[in-house]
């Protein structure tokens, strides 16, 4: 076998590429052979889909991709978690199944974890599923479960024993999203826009083959699920507009990517968009305004420190050195940054602040990012998750006793289910 | 260098941290705010001598190590954390600066190996009574033979320095002078500070005999730059200072026991913890910044220094306030260590202008 160097790398990607690579084929037929030859995923296993190629390496084809303008696997949305997720813990059957229509962007999949009764405790669940005759079946209540109603395939996390403490009594399944047991409602969010599903599960049923791990081990693999979801929280979203060439594969993907796009299109205004702070300012005049103009600073240094912090902390891992607790702290101040930008931009927008929609500044961004930026704060994580995290594993606090992990999960006080 | 320090820079603050933490303690602090002078020749000589701590930023050609902001902010950020008395920022950062920016060749060769050697204890007296830091609020005037009238005040250890660069207005405009601790004509008093780790004085000068820095009429553009290194050095030795307040908060928040368990364990705690840490990193981002972009010759140079000293001066007001809090009802108290950096973090705010003034600065250049 010869040595990967980036030289060998590159010059066995560009080849391939340079081979195979014609953008007058149908998305799902390119990427169907992309799959195949490795180098949609090439830090995969060999075995499925991938090379082996050491993570510091993939660099190196992303660049030939781009150079040749080549469109890769399906990399957006959940499914990129359900295939870290089936790779890690899922059987041959699962992988040989599922892989391949995850990276030709064929099936569409969605994460059944927060409930209404369990939202930052997720490991709350109350979902029940149970073996009747020779299947699981499923009863209960999933919330914030984005592309539901587009979903193939559903990665769901459900209580399979009330007598096994908390954690122990969970286990994980994939479900079958297109069934009668499964019904779809849009969740209309309080800045109008529907992003996310409730999904009732009534007596929807689940074949045993398609539990993941054991029984009872539904925690341990919700854990791998979330690790890639926070580790690609921003690349999930970031996935940018497609190429506007004419051929047929640039044309598939641009209808794919505004599909998917479709519920994220308020998420820059969530951020509180920062900048547009210093154009809305000259725009208003409110520039000028000393108030205004010690407010703005705030925010901006604010701004500017958070970047510099990230910076810091991708440079340290970068260089192989370990992160300091500077790699723990972006969540949080976005959250500082969103609600402060929220305030700013209506407090600079006077009376405007009272419209929304056509008649409001920007066409309704300003207005938008006042009812978008609560969400930061909450989703994927709330802030006092995130200080509880930064107290405990950084600043080695103590953890404070909850009381609801060591006795059986049915003596557990609980929200009752309405 | 914005985002990282070297290896060698690691180990040059980890050599520096320990020496610190042995020669300078908190003890010695506070045997020393309580004399007049607020330090001592022979610790100040020490410090040179092992170290070569105020050799740091002087070039080579005049007796320095050479080294850049880089270095020199690692030094001071470690002050800032000991809290260490010392004619340091004084000598080092504004009375260096001046004679680099605006003296001769002749004159850095006479007066900066006295200062890399510890040998020259020196400041710069700029500010008058009413404690405005730009040079268009001079008032005190130079004849035409150099001879120097009118008053300096907010002199940062003006009281004991041998050598005073002072920043006067002459026929020419704006120049710098340099004038001997013990000249005649000049009487310097000891203010009273509400930080007691940092000494002022008061100056007035009545016919003294002043020697001309550089060329006359040419201290402005100097005394600006001087103000910008001095604000992000001083934005250095902050976050030093606000990094210790919150790990010494943190620390007893985990010994001290109510309710039958440390106090860390509350959940109010934690938080207020977390957003400690996530101020200070913030702070710490600025001020490493800027440090690195002043020896990257940034052209918005200016804007950082004020961004960063703006940062700096809020993080560390709100970490020693929290930290006191921490503390309870000891931290109240005089005993405890905490005010004392409560009240550096105040002085510190101050001086050179403080985060309303620096935001108000950096506006002037974002929003134009």
């Amino acid at each position: 076998m010869t040595e990967l160097t980036e030289e060998s790398v590159r010059a066995e990607c560009r080849a391939w590429l340079e081979a195979n690579w014609d953008p007058n084929l149908g998305l799902v037929e390119w990427r169907h052979k992309l799959a195949e030859s490795g180098w949609g995923n090439p830090h995969w296993p060999s075995r499925w889909y991938g090379r082996d190629l050491p993570v510091g390496l993939v660099p190196i084809v992303e660049e030939e991709f781009s150079r040749i303008g080549a469109i890769g696997v399906a990399k957006a949305g959940i499914r990129v978690l359900a295939a870290a997720t089936i790779l890690a813990h899922g059987t041959d059957m699962h992988k040989e199944k599922f892989l391949m229509r995850i990276l030709t962007g064929e099936d569409t999949w969605c994460q059944l974890f927060s409930e209404p009764g369990s939202g930052s405790d997720v490991a709350g669940a109350v979902t029940r599923a149970e073996m009747r005759g020779n299947q699981w079946i499923v009863n209960g209540q999933k919330v914030w479960t984005t592309s539901a109603h587009k979903a193939h395939w559903g990665l769901l996390l459900a209580r399979t024993d009330w007598d096994a403490r908390k954690h122990a009594g969970l286990s994980y399944f994939i479900i079958d999203m297109k069934q009668p047991g499964v019904t779809v409602h849009p969740l209309r969010q309080m800045n109008g826009h529907a992003s996310f599903n409730q999904v009732f599960l009534t007596d929807a049923a689940v074949q045993p083959e398609f539990l993941v791990a054991g029984v009872g081990d539904g925690w341990a693999v919700t854990t791998t699920t979330l690790m890639h979801e926070r580790r690609g929280a921003d690349a999930l979203r970031t996935w940018g507009n497609g190429s506007d060439r004419p051929e047929r594969a640039y044309a598939e993907e641009r209808a794919e990517i505004a599909t998917t796009m479709e519920p994220y299109k308020w998420y820059p205004q969530r951020a509180g968009r920062v900048d547009l702070i210093l154009p809305r300012a000259r725009e208003t005049g409110r520039i000028a305004d000393p108030v205004v103009r010690q407010e703005i600073a705030r925010l901006l240094i604010m701004s500017k420190a958070a970047e510099w912090t990230a910076r810091r902390a991708r440079t340290a891992q970068e260089q192989g050195r370990p992160q300091g607790p500077e790699g723990s702290l972006g969540k949080l101040v976005s959250s500082n940054i969103a609600r402060a930008c929220a305030r700013l931009h209506t407090q600079m927008s006077g009376a405007d602040a009272l419209l929304t929609g056509d008649d409001s500044p920007m066409g309704g961004v300003i207005a938008e990012i006042l009812v978008s930026v609560p969400a930061t704060s909450i989703a994927g994580g709330t802030d006092e998750i995130q200080r509880n995290i930064i107290s405990e594993r950084v600043l080695k606090m103590p953890r404070e006793r909850t009381g609801d992990t060591e006795k059986p999960f049915k003596d557990v006080p609980r929200n009752l289910v309405a | 260098m914005k985002f990282s320090f070297s290896s060698e820079q690691e180990e040059f603050r980890s050599n520096l941290r320990r020496f610190l933490a042995d020669r300078a303690p908190v003890k010695e602090s506070r045997r020393l705010m309580e004399t007049d002078a607020g330090w001592e020749r022979e610790g100040w000589k020490a410090l040179n001598a092992e170290l070569g701590l105020t050799a740091v930023r002087i070039p080579e050609e005049y007796g320095g190590h050479g080294f850049g902001f880089g270095e020199h902010c690692i030094v001071l950020e470690e002050m800032g954390r000991a809290l260490v008395c010392a004619p340091y920022f004084s000598t080092t950062v504004l009375a260096a600066g001046a004679i680099l920016h605006a003296g001769t060749a002749e004159q850095k060769a006479a007066l900066l190996p006295g200062i890399a050697s510890g040998e020259t204890v020196a400041t710069l007296a700029s500010a008058e009574d009413d404690g405005r830091w730009d040079a268009e609020a001079t008032t005190l005037t130079a004849s035409s033979d150099g001879r120097l009238n009118g008053h300096k005040s907010f002199v940062i250890d003006g009281h004991t320095a041998d050598l005073i660069v002072v920043l006067a207005r002459d026929a020419a405009g704006l120049s710098f002078y340099t004038v001997a601790g013990d000249a005649p004509g000049l009487s310097r008093r000891l203010l009273k500070t509400m930080d007691p780790t940092r000494k002022l004085a008061r100056l007035s000068f009545a016919d003294v005999q002043g020697t001309l820095l550089g060329s006359a009429g040419d201290a402005g553009p100097a005394y600006e730059r001087v103000m910008i290194e001095a604000a992000i050095c001083l934005t250095n030795e902050m976050v030093g200072g606000a990094e210790r307040l919150r790990e010494d908060a943190l620390a007893y928040s985990m010994m001290r026991m109510q309710f039958g368990k440390a106090i860390a364990s509350f959940q109010s705690m934690k938080h207020k913890a977390a957003d400690m840490l996530l101020d200070v990193e913030l702070a710490k981002s600025a001020a490493y910044y800027a440090a690195a972009a002043l020896d990257d010759g940034d052209e918005d140079i200016a804007a950082t220094a004020s961004l960063a000293k703006a940062c700096a001066s809020d993080a560390y007001s709100q970490t020693a306030t929290h930290a006191i809090q921490i503390h309870g009802g000891i931290g109240f108290t005089w005993d405890n260590d905490t005010h004392l950096w409560y009240k550096r973090a105040k002085s510190s705010d101050v001086l050179f202008g403080d985060a309303f003034t620096h935001r108000e600065q950096m506006m002037k250049y974002w929003a134009a």
